[in-house]
């Protein structure tokens, strides 16, 4: 077991590296630089002397092979240096919008799994009646439908039917406060996102829950402790619903893994100034060390969460581990 | 004559009137918070003599004085500057070229310390002579100037090197912030990312990428002014999110631009409780051809682009859809310097009658050799107005048989093409702040001497006429002067193509008060003279 962990660990460097190389790659290979989108993206003139001095003020007039030892270097320490946009360090740019995309993330995830779970077992339970097929459909609905577009449509909702009722329309604020300072204001700031979000979410984890539901429940196992005389309340809770819900939260801690920094254009609907919106806004000005220093949480947290559920298989399942 | 082109002008006067009822009667309120949206994200710094985009300029002008500037009670007009910190625009001395600026008393930075002539000078100096390190994008609108000085504390004295009248409207450059010398001296970078000015407002707070807060200056050396307690921007890039703030009154407006269908869309809403002021905008649609891609190194290929386009019909057209309207040739059509309609109506392209102009687009076609010609047509992947104008021109050409694709790309690859030559023809823009037409076609000026053109060319004869315009002081001689040149430039030669220019839109709510849109978004924001009335 421990030769097995070691391996999957060491596993993980090479694969930081090697994407740490190829952000570093595809990001030079586009056309243009931070300091034409910064100087001239208003349509307005400038020099070429303020366009060497920007380019000399960030170093990207350095030859690359520098630039990458600097980035990996760098990587080592923890140290991804200052944004090209604002100067600022990177870690700091990250911590700033990091809470916000965290915090959508597990709201997203609650409402997620209160949906999805009770949902989905019941689905398993009633195969086939009416009850199943409204749940399916709800959860294809949700899988078929963009959180993006649902974003924008349910603030349209919301102020259309404020101004039906109430005469004003009403949308929640849009300059974000953190939960600490003021948990109402938050609360209805982060709400509508994390629904949004959670309801693709929960029919992903829906489809799952009812699929392992429904294998759980032909199982040799679960048709003992029925012959046993069983309540079928501790058969579903106890023996099919916990082993069940082991694909699901795999599922689950996946998809969380991949809202800390996928929400790229759901935060721009609801202008959350969350680490997806900053992967926007840091490919579009070309601003190298932040895309890279993002790419690099991003693919650590996947490669992290790939990593736990490695090791959670195989703690679970010996063959994995023995093999 | 030049009335009847000018209609552009009274209409949107005529708009502004009606948009904003008897505002000059009403008695200003004091007190209040504006919250209003900037259609941006973060902007790189809070540097004005730095930066280059309006993000920066919504978010910080309102901390910040200016030596000269547009006059906020009538923005509208190219020509109207008044004084900031001076106490009266001078009239050139010597031979014209020296301008001396006497300095209010008693102005002070938000830190308590006294705003000085050589804060002034010094503030100047860097933009027109930035350290070593330092950018200073716009220093190329100084050429003229020959030295800053500041002979005693309320004194600053400009030296220039020849006189011009394009220098007072680049001295109101709305980016040209004072600052304190002795900070500059310490950091010439300090102000990239700390504020601390003289304006209406001091600074409060910014949240990174979020939004900017100020509190009213007590101190502020217009008396009276700001009427507003505050105010916060709020940044947001995505224009669906801007206009759901508007309606929903989390945000009063936003100050740079919206198209027909969001004001539509929002007094269909809100009905009255929206007042949208309108006017053409010193921003243009143009069509850059590179000179080294043949055939457009044949001056008759390049004629035939211009003349197949129908601006007369298609301007008013796409302004039912886009931020176009007016036709006007390469000079911003309210200023003295702008042609007629029938001065226009002599260069080709602009052309009343556009069969005939499209039966000479084929016959230098064809004489070209050039008959059926495809070619790439590369813009920016940004709507407003630029792929609408794209798509547009992709029609026109098609009347004079020329097969056209159009390839729409993110800014920095699009700037790139466009400075290394990498394309064949470009839909662009021009946008420039202060009306100063005497910089603003810098554009049109070949590389070697302009610092935006990407046509790929050299032309002696267009530097000479220039350089000429620019020295020319006597105003009939300098637009007799601009005539030659808008000619040379858009027809003779063809170098570039002027399509249109812009049209600037903005909605806001009617309790919104004392602010007077103006042909630019980077102009008029220090939003002292705002107030809200409720």
């Amino acid at each position: 077991m421990y030769r097995y962990i070691i391996s999957r660990i060491l596993l993980v460097f090479p694969t930081l590296i090697g994407a740490a190389a190829l952000v570093f790659l595809l990001m030079r290979l586009v056309p243009g630089d931070i300091c034409l989108v910064r100087l001239g993206s208003g349509g307005t003139s400038f020099t070429q002397q303020a366009l060497a001095t920007c380019h000399a003020e960030i170093g990207i007039d350095r030859p690359w092979i520098l630039q990458f030892f600097d980035f990996i270097w760098g990587m080592a320490r923890l140290d991804f240096g200052k944004s090209m946009w604002s100067g600022k360090p990177v870690i700091m740019e990250i911590a700033t919008r990091f809470p916000i995309s965290l915090e959508v993330a597990i709201m997203a995830t609650i409402i997620a799994v209160v949906i999805a779970i009770p949902l989905g077992t019941i689905s398993a339970l009633k195969q086939n009646t009416w009850i199943d097929l409204v749940v399916r459909t709800f959860s294809i609905a949700g899988l078929a439908t963009p959180a993006f577009w649902l974003g924008i449509v349910s603030i349209l909702i919301v102020l259309d039917v404020t101004q039906a009722v109430f005469g004003h329309p009403w949308m929640p604020p849009i300059d974000y406060v953190p939960l600490w300072q003021d948990p109402i204001r938050n609360l209805s700031i982060v709400m509508l996102p994390a629904l949004t979000i959670g309801y693709r979410y929960a029919a992903v984890s829906m489809r799952m829950t009812r699929s392992a539901m429904l294998e759980v429940l032909r199982e040799d196992y679960i048709r003992t402790a029925r012959a046993k005389g069983l309540v079928r309340r501790l058969i579903i809770n106890r023996h099919a619903l916990k082993n069940a819900l082991l694909p699901v939260v795999t599922v689950i801690g996946i998809e969380f893994a991949f809202l800390l920094g996928g929400l790229v254009v759901t935060e721009q609907v609801f202008n959350l100034n969350g680490i997806g919106r900053l992967m926007v806004l840091s490919v579009q000005n070309q601003d190298y060390t932040l895309t890279q220093a993002l790419v690099m949480v991003v693919v650590t947290i996947a490669v992290l969460s790939n990593l736990v559920v490695d090791l959670f298989y195989a703690w679970l399942d010996p063959r994995i581990r023995l093999a | 004559m030049r009335t009847g082109f000018r209609l552009g002008a009274v209409v949107v006067s005529v708009l502004l009137a009606i948009a904003v009822p008897a505002s000059a009667s009403e008695m200003p309120k004091r007190g209040g918070t504006l919250t209003y949206m900037i259609p941006a994200d973060a902007p790189p710094s809070f540097d004005g003599h730095q930066e280059g985009t309006f993000a920066m300029l919504h978010a910080t002008a309102p901390f910040y004085s200016t030596l000269i500037r547009v006059n906020p009670e009538n923005p509208s007009s190219p020509t109207d500057f008044v004084c900031d910190l001076c106490t009266e625009v001078p009239q050139p001395a010597g031979e014209g070229d020296t301008y001396i600026f006497k300095l209010r008393p008693g102005v002070k930075f938000h830190d308590g310390t006294p705003l000085t002539a050589a804060d002034v000078a010094a503030s100047w100096n860097k933009i027109i002579s930035p350290p070593e390190g330092v950018l200073s994008p716009r220093s190329n609108w100084f050429m003229m100037v020959d030295k800053v000085e500041a002979p005693d504390p309320s004194t600053v004295v400009f030296r220039l090197k020849f006189a011009t009248s394009a220098f007072l409207p680049a001295l109101a450059d709305p980016f040209a912030f004072i600052y304190k010398k002795e900070t500059l001296d310490r950091d010439p970078q300090w102000y990239k990312k700390n504020i601390l000015g003289s304006g209406p407002f001091k600074f409060v707070a910014y949240e990174t990428g979020q939004s900017i807060t100020g509190v009213r200056n007590p101190d502020y050396y217009h008396p009276g002014l700001p009427y507003l307690d505050g105010f916060t921007g709020i940044f947001a890039d995505k224009q669906a999110t801007r206009l759901d703030a508007i309606r929903s009154d989390r945000a009063a407006a936003e100050f740079r631009g919206l198209p027909p269908s969001a004001r539509d869309e929002l007094t269909g809403a809100l009905g009255d409780r929206i007042v949208a002021q309108e006017s053409d905008w010193n921003c243009g649609s143009m069509v850059i051809i590179n000179h080294k891609r043949k055939p457009f190194d044949d001056v008759r290929v390049r004629r035939a682009l211009t003349l197949g386009i129908d601006r007369w019909q298609g301007a008013p057209a796409l302004s039912k859809i886009a931020n176009i309207r007016t036709v006007g040739g390469i000079v911003f059509p309210g200023s003295p310097l702008a042609a007629t309609k029938e001065e226009l109506q002599q260069i080709a392209g602009f052309w009343p009658d556009i069969e005939k102009s499209r039966a000479e687009a084929r016959r230098l076609l064809k004489e070209a050799g050039a008959e059926g010609l495809s070619f790439e047509l590369l813009n920016r992947n940004v709507d407003q107005p630029y792929k609408y104008v794209g798509t547009w021109l992709v029609d026109q050409w098609s009347k004079v048989g020329l097969n056209v694709t159009q390839r729409v790309v993110p800014t920095g690859p699009l700037l790139e093409a466009q400075r290394s030559g990498n394309f064949a023809v470009n839909s662009g823009a021009n946008c420039h702040g202060v009306v100063n037409p005497l910089l603003d076609i810098q554009f049109f000026l070949p590389a070697s001497v302009g610092i935006a053109n990407y046509g790929q060319y050299e032309d002696e004869k267009e530097i000479a006429l220039y350089n000429r315009m620019l020295r020319e002081t006597d105003p009939s001689k300098q637009r007799a002067l601009m005539r030659e040149f808008e000619k040379y430039v858009v027809d003779t030669e063809a170098h570039q193509l002027w399509v249109a220019w812009w049209y600037r839109i903005i909605p806001h709510r009617s309790y919104l008060k004392g602010w007077k849109i103006s042909p630019s978004h980077f102009i008029n924001q220090d939003l002292a003279t705002v107030w809200l009335d409720k």
